[in-house]
């Protein structure tokens, strides 16, 4: 099998917004990108899911709440359990969150305000599926642009996720929401569904991002999926 | 019908700091005294007579409070 002929489904919610950049950065990965539609409860064969950032159902409740009993999101808890690598960026992680996929939550920024900058992060765990193209320690600059990202846990969850190495990357000289331990993103025991707050898909071309430090988290998925 | 009440409240130990920035405003508009503001959400319901103190539970813990951050408490008022 090839590159192309692994296929990545990109969920649209109503108030997504960055369902297209993720389409696009996995086609620059060199896989097929798949629109999937929120209502319909079909992950049309892909081999792995984005739930991409932006507000869906407006955030009504809270950040990912509605958004979480989906037709779609039942399919890719059903899939997930299966094994299926999935990734949430940003809204996405939240929906991930709520849903139960990823543990924490994420809450308002401690500053209040909504950041939308370039951030540092540090990679800490390099063997999820969506980090193994990162070395150990590597700090990557990627765009952050949300009001609640602040990802809080229970202490005994958050010493679980470092003890098991479910830390994915961590802020690195500015935690821009407050969160506990300057993490970014996690993932799940398997190191198969990811989230984080920072968007990868908005770094994978120097000319439109501030660098392509992301597309290494699209490349690294294809690889399970395009067995060498 | 009942109304049904669910007030969700951020846990304790989770920093609220929409409630900190109400309590920072209030000494700028004279009102001096209040130390402390926590921010929630308070939700009526309008429900069917049929519907049981159990079912109303889950839709506070599955729904409408996130339980890893919130606190939430179900009540029925008179109507």
């Amino acid at each position: 099998m090839s590159a192309a002929g692994a296929s990545i489904g990109v969920i649209t919610f109503p108030g997504s917004l960055d369902d297209g950049d993720a389409r696009r950065a996995v086609r620059r990965a060199g896989a097929t990108p798949v629109a999937l539609w929120h209502a319909d409860a079909d992950l049309h064969g892909v081999d792995a899911v984005i739930v991409p950032g932006g507000f869906s159902y407006g955030d009504y409740l809270r950040c990912g709440a509605i958004a979480k009993f989906a037709p779609v999101m039942t399919e890719v808890l059903r899939a997930a359990e299966h094994g299926m690598p999935v990734l949430g960026v940003c809204n996405g992680f939240q929906v991930l969150c709520e849903a139960g996929l990823l543990p924490g939550a994420l809450t308002r920024n401690a500053g209040l305000h909504y950041v939308c900058r370039d951030q540092w992060l540090r990679a800490e765990n390099t063997t999820s599926t969506w980090t193994t193209r990162y070395e150990p320690g590597a700090e990557l600059l990627i765009p952050v642009k949300h009001g609640e990202g602040r990802y809080v846990a229970e202490e005994s969850t958050l010493d679980e996720l470092e003890g098991e190495g479910r830390v994915l990357f961590r802020y690195v000289e500015d935690n821009p929401n407050g969160s506990s331990r300057d993490i970014a993103g996690v993932t799940d025991a398997r190191g198969r569904v990811a989230g984080l707050m920072p968007h990868p898909e908005h770094a994978i071309d120097p000319l439109t991002g501030p660098t392509d430090d992301g597309l290494g988290m699209f490349l690294s998925a294809l690889d399970t999926l395009v067995p060498a | 019908m009942a109304r049904v009440v669910v007030d969700v409240m951020p846990k304790e130990e989770i920093l609220d700091p929409q409630g900190q920035a109400v309590a920072n405003a209030l000494p700028r508009q004279g009102f001096e005294g209040v130390s402390h503001v926590r921010q929630g959400k308070h939700f009526e319901l309008e429900v069917a007579d049929d519907v049981d103190d159990d079912t109303l539970e889950r839709i506070a813990e599955n729904f409408l409070a996130n339980p890893v951050i919130e606190d939430w408490s179900v009540r029925r008022v008179e109507s």
